[in-house]
């Protein structure tokens, strides 16, 4: 009996010093995707203000349902949603962070980033219509390289993603043959090739099969040491994936406050822009005024101190223009 | 009895929270049921029940949407790992029971039982960086040299081998029912009287005619309820198959093309499904798997009832 009170007592104690602290929660959740970046901002914003953040990575869909029910402080997705949908479900929205998507191939006797592909050659492998590595529309772009005649093993992710739809709304933008045979989305209708799992179901594909490719977002492309390409981006310019192109495009692209930052991030106009890009976004309650503040302040915290981190991880940060137009943004919903 | 029950009241306290236990099942069952209905109701009323059972279309962007792709990924996967495991799993249970020395057994039990322990992810992850560069290296590409100029099977061994198909995914789900069958099988071996095959003996007969003529046919049925249960299992699999079939919704007559089963397809998108027809149509793919489950569980208790009579008769 004496050892049970003694373990009552333990409880109580604790019990009483959790409630005395009364730690105050964010509650978010959606987009897998953001989720690493997130967490690291949520620990370091924690340690500064004792503000815990309860993210769950559902994935966009279940962010989308979550804020629209309002079981959440803030909803998480990787595709914007439009400002009729945003008007209806009376929903504020603002991008977060932004990641990239590059292709990657698996060619021997050709080093990471000295392929080159424009917007057409990379759409018609997507449709079917290039199947061989050697294929004159490949060769003309990459005079230098001595390509294969290898057949071109087509990867694409096999689960929704949002790294599908960023893929697939630039195909769909600069490609009308992709935009009216298969369109753009979370999940698609591919027309050939196989599905990887998740960014590493893909990677490993791409990896183990000569002449594959792919498309992952750029931390994989980056960890796994895969033959990137170039792409040609609107300006006409061959660009490289990196921190600088995507920031370039993220600087470049007309992030509109007025249409809530509606936009997908594709064939961004700029010279130095790469082209496959997204952001992905915070959805909020209109109002729900109070827990939007609180939200807001995290959010503008992470923006002062966290790109060092955010690089870390290899996400891109926003660029300071579009971080002003976002705390505009705060300012006109009296958020900030 | 019920008289009796009703003066003991630890009795009525007992047989009172068993029954409570018992219908919470019940209505677990009819609220899975009640909510997979529900959900589904808007996919239903756009696609009804026959079109959408019969529809090859799997389309997100035009938000079109039918199951037979799925369904015919779920039906081949079953029936091949069916067809890879249940030799194999006869093997195990005719050896335990008749042929190995007894030292031998317990570790062959305990084998067969750690498999089924493992859990599904482990194997997806598994397939993913082991089975499927074996399969896509030297099984699919020896297969399709031998097998594939066969005429007659040769449609079943077309395009390029990559280790992520239909063959992977029946391998490693036979892998999974295994130790189902197995032990089923087991059990139902050794129900067999051991009069009766002492006689079969005595009559002179050999081991392998005791096997075939008296211990197999004194318990196929019991065998066959067992096969039925780990169909449901392969029916239901999921994270394992998940990884190495691709989630590609056409339907292909060779094995060496990926597919898509319902588990599969549900793990894959339901996180992501933005719309609401596309996550209606998810939730009625999981409507059609569960009404799938009912009938081959219906079916496999029906056979083990009968064989039960048969043995206490």
């Amino acid at each position: 009996m004496k050892v049970f009170f003694k373990i009552a007592l333990v409880f109580a104690v604790m019990l009483s010093f959790a409630h005395a602290e009364a730690v105050e929660t964010l509650n978010g959740a959606g987009a897998t995707f953001p989720y690493p970046v997130y967490s690291a901002w949520a620990f370091d914003y924690s340690k500064v203000t004792g503000v815990q953040l309860n993210y769950q990575s559902i994935g966009s869909g279940g962010g989308i349902r979550q804020i629209t029910e309002r079981t959440v402080d803030f909803g998480a997705s990787d595709a914007p949603l439009k400002a009729e949908q945003l008007l209806k479900d009376k929903l504020l929205q603002f991008p977060a962070v932004i990641g990239g998507v590059v292709p990657v191939a698996n060619l021997e006797n050709v080093n990471p980033g000295e392929l080159k592909f424009d917007p057409d050659t990379l759409c018609k492998i997507y449709l079917g219509e290039i199947k061989t590595w050697n294929d004159n529309r490949i060769t003309k772009l990459n005079p230098g390289l001595k390509l294969p005649s290898t057949d071109i093993t087509v990867v694409y992710r096999s689960d929704g993603s949002g790294t599908t739809a960023i893929f697939t709304n630039y195909l769909s933008e600069v490609c009308p043959a992709w935009k009216e045979k298969v369109g753009a989305g979370t999940a698609v209708k591919f027309p050939v090739g196989i599905g990887g799992k998740g960014n590493e179901g893909v990677a490993n594909y791409v990896k183990r099969t000569k002449g594959g490719f792919g498309y992952v977002e750029f931390a994989y492309a980056k960890q796994n040491k895969l033959d990137h390409v170039q792409m040609k981006n609107k300006a006409g310019h061959f660009v490289q994936p990196s921190f600088e192109s995507f920031e370039d495009a993220a600087a470049t692209a007309d992030f509109d406050a007025k249409k809530d930052f509606y936009l997908w991030l594709v064939n961004a106009p700029g010279k130095n822009s790469w082209p496959i890009a997204g952001a992905t976004f915070i959805l909020l309650a209109k109002e729900k005024t109070d827990s939007n503040k609180k939200v807001v302040t995290f959010f503008d915290w992470s923006f002062k101190n966290g790109d060092k981190k955010a690089t870390e991880l290899v996400y891109v940060p926003l660029p300071k223009s579009l971080k002003d137009k976002i705390r505009g943004y705060w300012k006109a919903n009296r958020l900030q | 009895m019920a008289r009796t029950v009703k003066k003991n009241p630890v009795d009525l306290v007992f047989s009172s929270v068993t029954a409570i236990a018992s219908f919470t099942v019940i209505l677990f069952i009819i609220g899975i049921l009640y909510v997979l209905m529900k959900e589904s109701s808007l996919a239903i009323k756009q696609f009804g029940v026959f079109r959408f059972l019969t529809s090859t279309d799997w389309n997100p962007v035009t938000e079109s949407f039918g199951a037979l792709t799925n369904i015919y990924g779920t039906a081949v996967t079953t029936i091949l790992s069916l067809v890879m495991a249940v030799p194999i799993a006869i093997g195990i249970a005719v050896f335990v029971t008749e042929v190995s020395p007894n030292y031998l057994k317990g570790p062959i039990s305990i084998a067969i039982e750690l498999l089924a322990a493992i859990p599904s992810i482990i194997y997806g992850m598994w397939g993913l960086f082991t089975l499927s560069p074996i399969m896509g290296d030297y099984i699919e590409p020896f297969l399709k040299k031998t097998l594939g100029t066969i005429p007659l099977v040769n449609f079943l061994f077309q395009g390029t081998p990559m280790g992520i198909d239909l063959l992977t995914a029946s391998v490693i789900l036979s892998i999974m029912i295994i130790p189902f069958t197995a032990s089923i099988a087991r059990d139902s071996f050794n129900l067999t009287p051991d009069v009766v095959k002492e006689s079969a003996y005595a009559l002179g007969s050999t081991h392998w005619e005791v096997i075939k003529d008296v211990v197999l046919p004194y318990s196929k049925l019991g065998v066959f309820g067992g096969v039925v249960l780990s169909l449901g299992r392969a029916i239901g699999e999921t994270m394992a198959v998940a990884f190495v079939l691709g989630n590609n919704h056409r339907i292909t007559s060779s094995l060496l093309d990926a597919a898509a089963t319902i588990t599969v397809t549900l793990a894959n998108e339901f996180a992501e499904a933005d719309k609401d027809v596309y996550m209606s149509s998810l939730f009625y793919l999981a409507l059609v798997l569960f009404v799938m489950s009912f009938i081959t569980l219906a079916i496999a208790k029906y056979f083990l009832v009968k064989a039960e009579r048969k043995y206490s008769r």
